[in-house]
């Protein structure tokens, strides 16, 4: 068994009530924050802990927190993304859906250390009955004395509001979803100015992701030195990890990222394997936007060496044979799944949910998916993979935001590791409307069932 | 104008509106626009987008603006259950495509359509953050997990006999 520092107490009967989670200890490291710390201290141990984001890009929450600007007379925003839309992704869900308490004491902490005292969560329309349970929990904690005027004594008034957003994936980029904050599409803004400077109503902004938040929590209540002993180099503490696709086992699991990525996928105590006896494929380990890994490059690193699941190890080779961490969204894909049509539903979605602003991005996704549609009906010819290539190149780092790149990574994976794949789509089309490609060399030579 | 919120959903109304600044009440036009969606039968016609916009203050293109962006918002008319199944990789993977195939059939309907009858809308929509429960699909508020022909069988007849019992 791992160190669960956030799922500890998930299976608690009642945990999701404030009773429940108070006589559990719930609301002490607050009290202790609020009452005994000063906001520097506090703003240290998240530095010292090492933490990064958990939504996806991994950026140091301690350093993010330090560049909020401070002008006098001006209100500070802290905004909580629960705008989970990332393909693969549910762990937010499951946090907000069983501990509401701990995602508010975290973002009580966090807004006394930001100076927030109106602080938003930004949360998928679509997770409407998870809006419905933090209302409820922010209700419980006002009347206990959690929120609202002069918490504990101490002066500082802090009130936390659910915003629910109306599908966008977009939204999860924080300039988007500031703008969407402000009751208006969900477009990037061109930064600087960064959030921290100019962010929500032009106000000194901070955005992080429900789990960065509610790791908070852990980090005061046992110091950041301590929260960055667990782990390994700069994947401290734990993260949660949502498994998904073609696992026995699929949910969300708390990992002290020293864990191996094989120990992962076939252990019971996570995802227990691969279903139906069935062999590995390929994985996307950190959401949809990473470059997918072929069974061999995922167990092992190209240099030969065990691949651990940590923001270092998922990423070593960089794109050329590793992946990313990202937001934690493991999808497994066993020996009956085709790349070209994973790919293509991947496409789909990223044309579905570009916001237009940028043509390389608003077109570029949108030939995407028509070339991959053409491959997938058999409709293929050699030279479209080279087009595709050419194109996810065009878009990537030619966007405001980081959708672009998002869209262009897993075609620019799914065409680097499985070319023939796509070769055998286009010079077997009849074929390949009826059956698929399978394993061939990509075998997974460890795990194969008797 | 016929379109109006009653008492209870205007107390709702205000409610949502507190929640920001002052002077920064077009922060509250999602969740406005929800509010409409769900008071007005389950879409937004452009009666009830100008209503919003008369309560908000802001010009009716800020809030046309605003609707014909986000998913959620039905700009015609639906079926009282709406079906948006989830068709992105990790669903797709787990065996959405038959799910699909399965209620088109059951329904008789292509994805966007409604039901003759005007109960069922089916809707294809992406990644809606339950792929460790595919496949899977949003009916209202509720995400109905771990799809089967039985149970689409069984949740089909769970909403007719819904609307039976109301008739």
């Amino acid at each position: 068994m791992g160190v669960k520092l956030l799922l500890e107490k998930a299976n608690v009967p009642g945990i999701r009530t404030y009773d429940v989670y108070r006589r559990e200890g719930g609301y002490a490291t607050a009290e202790k924050a609020l009452k005994e710390m000063t906001i520097e201290s506090i703003v240290e141990e998240v530095k010292k802990s090492g933490l990064r984001g958990r939504g996806g890009a991994g950026f140091p929450a301690g350093m993010k927190w330090s560049f909020i600007a401070k002008p006098e007379g001006v209100p500070r925003h802290l905004v909580c993304n629960a705008d989970e839309s990332e393909p693969g992704t549910f762990k937010d869900r499951y946090l907000m859906e069983f501990l509401p308490h701990l995602l508010l004491e975290g973002l009580l902490i966090s807004s006394f250390a930001l100076g927030s005292n109106d602080t938003y969560i930004y949360i998928r329309g679509e997770y409407a009955w998870v809006a419905d349970i933090l209302e409820e929990a922010i209700v419980e904690a006002t009347k206990n004395g959690w929120l609202g005027k002069n918490i504990l004594g101490t002066g500082f008034d802090c009130m936390i509001h659910v915003h629910r957003g109306a599908g966008a994936y977009i939204c999860g980029e924080e300039t988007a979803l500031i703008e969407s904050l402000e009751g208006k599409r969900g477009n990037p803004r061109i930064k600087p100015p960064f959030p921290a400077i100019q962010g929500l109503w032009m106000r000194p902004t901070v955005v992080n992701n429900v789990e960065t938040l509610a790791a908070v929590v852990p980090i005061i209540k046992m110091g950041g030195d301590e929260y960055a002993k667990i782990g390994v180099g700069r994947s401290t503490g734990t993260k949660l990890i949502s498994a998904c696709g073609n696992i026995n086992k699929p949910g969300v699991y708390e990992i002290d990222m020293t864990i191996s990525v094989e120990d992962f996928i076939y252990s019971d105590e996570y995802c227990g394997g691969i279903a139906n006896g069935k062999r590995l494929k390929a994985c996307i380990p950190g959401g949809s936007s990473v470059p997918i890994l072929p069974a061999n490059l995922l167990l092992k690193t190209a240099k030969g060496e065990t691949r651990y699941m940590n923001y270092e190890s998922l990423s070593d080779g960089g794109f050329a044979t590793g992946s990313m961490m990202g937001s934690g969204g493991f999808i497994i894909l066993d020996e009956d799944q085709c790349i070209v049509k994973n790919t293509l539903t991947l496409a789909r979605f990223y044309r579905h949910e570009s916001c237009g602003q940028c043509s390389p991005c608003r077109e570029g996704t949108g030939w995407m998916e028509k070339i991959l549609q053409k491959i997938e009906s058999g409709k293929g010819e050699v030279s479209d993979i080279d087009l595709l290539w050419d194109i996810q190149r065009k878009i990537e780092g030619n966007t405001i935001c980081p959708l672009g790149d998002a869209a262009a990574w897993p075609v620019a994976a799914a065409i680097r590791h499985f070319r023939d794949e796509f070769e055998w789509h286009i010079h077997n089309r009849a074929l390949s409307q009826t059956s698929n490609f399978g394993l061939q060399h990509y075998a997974d030579p460890i795990h194969v069932p008797a | 104008m016929s379109l109006q919120f009653n008492n209870e959903q205007m107390t709702e109304f205000k409610r949502l509106v507190a929640r920001y600044p002052e002077g920064k009440q077009k922060s509250a036009l999602l969740p406005v626009l929800h509010l409409a969606q769900d008071s007005f039968g389950g879409w937004l016609p452009t009666e009830a987008m100008d209503y919003v916009a008369i309560l908000l203050n802001i010009e009716p293109i800020e809030v046309y603006e605003v609707a014909t962006f986000y998913s959620m918002y039905n700009l015609k008319p639906v079926g009282k259950f709406v079906f948006e199944v989830c068709q992105t990789g990790p669903c797709m993977i787990s065996g959405s495509e038959n799910i699909i195939t399965y209620i088109q059939t059951q329904l008789g309907i292509q994805p966007g359509e409604t039901t003759k009858d005007g109960i069922f809308t089916l809707k294809l929509v992406e990644c809606l953050g339950a792929c460790g429960y595919a496949p899977m699909m949003q009916v209202g508020k509720i995400y109905r997990e771990h799809l089967t022909k039985e149970k689409v069988d069984a949740i089909i007849a769970e909403y007719r006999m819904q609307v039976a019992a109301q008739n």
